[in-house]
């Protein structure tokens, strides 16, 4: 692609984080958000989505937290690249999570670069993009964040919190932090921390950034380049880990793309390597590669046990909220053990605890796919905490 | 029913009480105090759970089988899937009032552990077993010369999920064994029938095909 293509894309995607297609809150100078950092981080900006809506006595709001690359555009079309929402499957009328029923928030995280506080967004002080000078963000800063919005929308409790992956950190963060205002948690094929092999992973992503000439110390919007080729690269490795072999195996096994032998070339010539390819090219339409690099540091950091004396029990003692734990058998990125570990702290704090591992070949990904028995199980667990919680049936 | 098929036939021929509620769970629920906090340990597809909750019980599972579980979760039960032999470690002390075994303890690779982490984690635990000292198991294996079936056992020896069986007899030594105090005691005949309990122990362990216990820590 030519230079002045990029550079128009580059400006594009600082208008989505400095002006998105959301609903926003900005928040003024005197209410900063307060990071694990140290920094008090000001001023704020939240974007959010809500789909269905807020009942009188302001009961039925389930906040959903999205993953590493997610956003907050769960079940409209995405504004950037005008694909369907990231969790169709799950939210919308008569889903599981029914906006008929419940009133579903989605923020954009804070770090991120649709809209929410980031590295992409506008410093004040500079009218630059903030770049590395953003400061390093955790998961608990993310749920902090998203208290202050629901304290914006005057909403106390939540009904419930749900996420997958770096969504499910922040659904247990959330019971952590703020265990009166959270009835119901999903944590789905997440962690209580995250392992020395994501966090290799991440790492290798990381540097695959910083290594292209283009990241420029992560100066490129001033500079007028972009990282695609480093960012895309990590998107192609991380990718891999969302899948398992088995689904690889099955979606394309050994076969070649658009040709009956290998050229003797490093073309694409096997259909997993155009795949890993398109997923690439089409990540770095939408996604900035400086927040790419703040939510994995985000998602690194992220122990509870850590937070607690080393005791994951600790975060939830004598919790009122009831949680729903779910992992994916085929899942090595977040694998059930990760998710026993989260229902062992649980139990042993005396929490009201479910947990199902679901049979799938599909992976890590399986959260965000049609897995009946996955969405059977969140609805039934919502269904019986909405019984609970005192909200009208159906 | 047919999904309970899928995991778990001990009991599928269990008599029933009205309501339609199994007779043997029906023994257990009645010797749970309303309001009180429980663990049911291989909770199958949540039956008993779903009874408790009727009567204002506080209920947790946990049930080995998959299929098991997900039809509890689905249901709204607070169900885990875990093992018994593995995963009562990770409770803690006096954490539920009552801890239930519901034709569980012969599922077990080491029911005497399980027993004592059950003393450990409930105030009282109440256990319920296929009584292998009735006289049709003693006949089928001393003229049949044969590993007993009955409506309630279906299983052939090599595909049984019930690996270690007990008579009365041998549970009450168990109990001594781990310092249980038995609080209660209930045998049921093939009907559903309660044996009277003026009978003596060796008239249970002949005519009580299932029984029920209420347990609780020595002192």
């Amino acid at each position: 692609m030519a230079d002045a293509g990029a550079t128009l894309d580059l400006a594009d995607r600082t208008r989505e984080a400095d002006d998105p297609h959301s609903l926003v809150v900005r928040f003024p100078a005197d209410k900063p958000l307060r990071l694990d950092a140290g920094v008090d981080f000001a001023p704020l900006q939240i974007a959010y989505q809500t789909y269905g809506a807020l009942n009188a006595d302001r009961s039925n709001a389930i906040l959903v937290c999205h993953a590493l690359t997610g956003d907050q555009h769960v079940v409209n079309d995405h504004p950037v690249t005008g694909k369907a929402g990231w969790w169709e499957i799950m939210v919308g009328p008569g889903r599981p999570i029914d906006t008929e029923r419940y009133f579903v928030i989605c923020p954009n995280v804070v770090g991120g670069c649709m809209g929410s506080s980031g590295p992409a967004s506008t410093n004040p002080a500079t009218g630059m993009p903030w770049g590395l000078d953003f400061p390093v963000i955790t998961v608990r800063d993310m749920v902090r964040a998203q208290a202050m919005l629901l304290d914006h929308l005057d909403i106390e409790t939540l009904f419930a919190v749900a996420g997958g992956s770096m969504g499910g950190m922040q659904a247990l963060q959330w019971a952590a932090s703020y265990p009166e205002r959270v009835f119901a948690s999903l944590p789905i094929a997440a962690a209580t921390r995250h392992s020395a092999q994501n966090i290799a992973f991440h790492e290798v992503g990381r540097q695959a950034v910083m290594a292209d000439p283009d990241w420029r110390g992560g100066r490129y919007f001033a500079e007028g380049t972009n990282p695609r080729r480093g960012l895309a690269v990590a998107r192609m490795g991380a990718h891999i880990t969302y899948l398992s072999d088995a689904a690889l195996h099955r979606k394309f096994g050994r076969r070649f793309q658009d040709r009956a032998n290998p050229t003797f070339s490093f073309d694409a010539d096997f259909q997993v390597e155009s795949y890993l390819r398109h997923q690439g090219i089409t990540f770095v339409e939408r996604f900035d590669a400086n927040s790419y690099l703040y939510l994995t540091r985000a998602m690194d950091y992220f122990d509870l046990a850590g937070d607690y004396d080393g005791v994951a029990a600790n975060a939830f003692r004598g919790t009122p909220t009831r949680f729903c734990v779910i992992s994916f058998t085929s899942d090595w990125l977040f694998p059930t053990a990760e998710s026993r570990a989260i229902v062992h702290a649980l139990n042993a704090s005396g929490a009201r605890v479910s947990f199902a591992e679901i049979t799938t070949d599909k992976g890590h990904d399986a959260f965000l796919l049609d897995e009946p028995e996955f969405l059977a199980i969140v609805r039934g667990f919502l269904d019986g905490a909405a019984k609970s919680r005192g909200l009208p049936a159906r | 029913m047919l999904s309970r098929l899928k995991y778990d036939l001990t009991m599928a021929g269990a008599a029933r009480g009205q309501g339609g509620s199994r007779i043997d769970l029906l023994v257990v629920a009645d010797m749970v105090q309303p309001g009180a906090r429980v663990l049911d340990v291989g909770c199958g597809d949540g039956e008993l759970l779903r009874l408790l909750e009727t009567r204002g019980v506080d209920g947790r599972g946990i049930e080995l089988s998959r299929e098991g579980v997900n039809e509890c979760v689905a249901k709204g039960l607070a169900v885990v899937q875990g093992d018994a032999d593995t995963d009562l470690e990770a409770y803690p002390d006096d954490g539920f009032d009552f801890v239930i075994l519901s034709q569980t303890l012969q599922a077990t690779r080491q029911p005497r552990v399980v027993l004592e982490h059950m003393l450990r984690i409930g105030r009282y635990g109440i256990v319920s077993f296929p009584n292998f000292g009735h006289w049709r198991i003693r006949l089928q294996l001393f003229f049949g010369g044969h590993m007993p079936h009955t409506d309630n056992l279906p299983y052939a020896w090599w595909e049984t999920p019930n690996i270690h069986f007990c008579s009365i007899k041998d549970f009450r030594e168990l109990c001594r064994a781990v310092g249980a105090k038995m609080e209660q005691a209930v045998a049921l005949n093939a009907w559903g029938g309660r044996i009277r309990l003026k009978m003596p122990w060796w008239f249970w362990n002949l005519f009580g095909e299932q029984a029920v216990f209420l347990l609780s820590r020595q002192g």
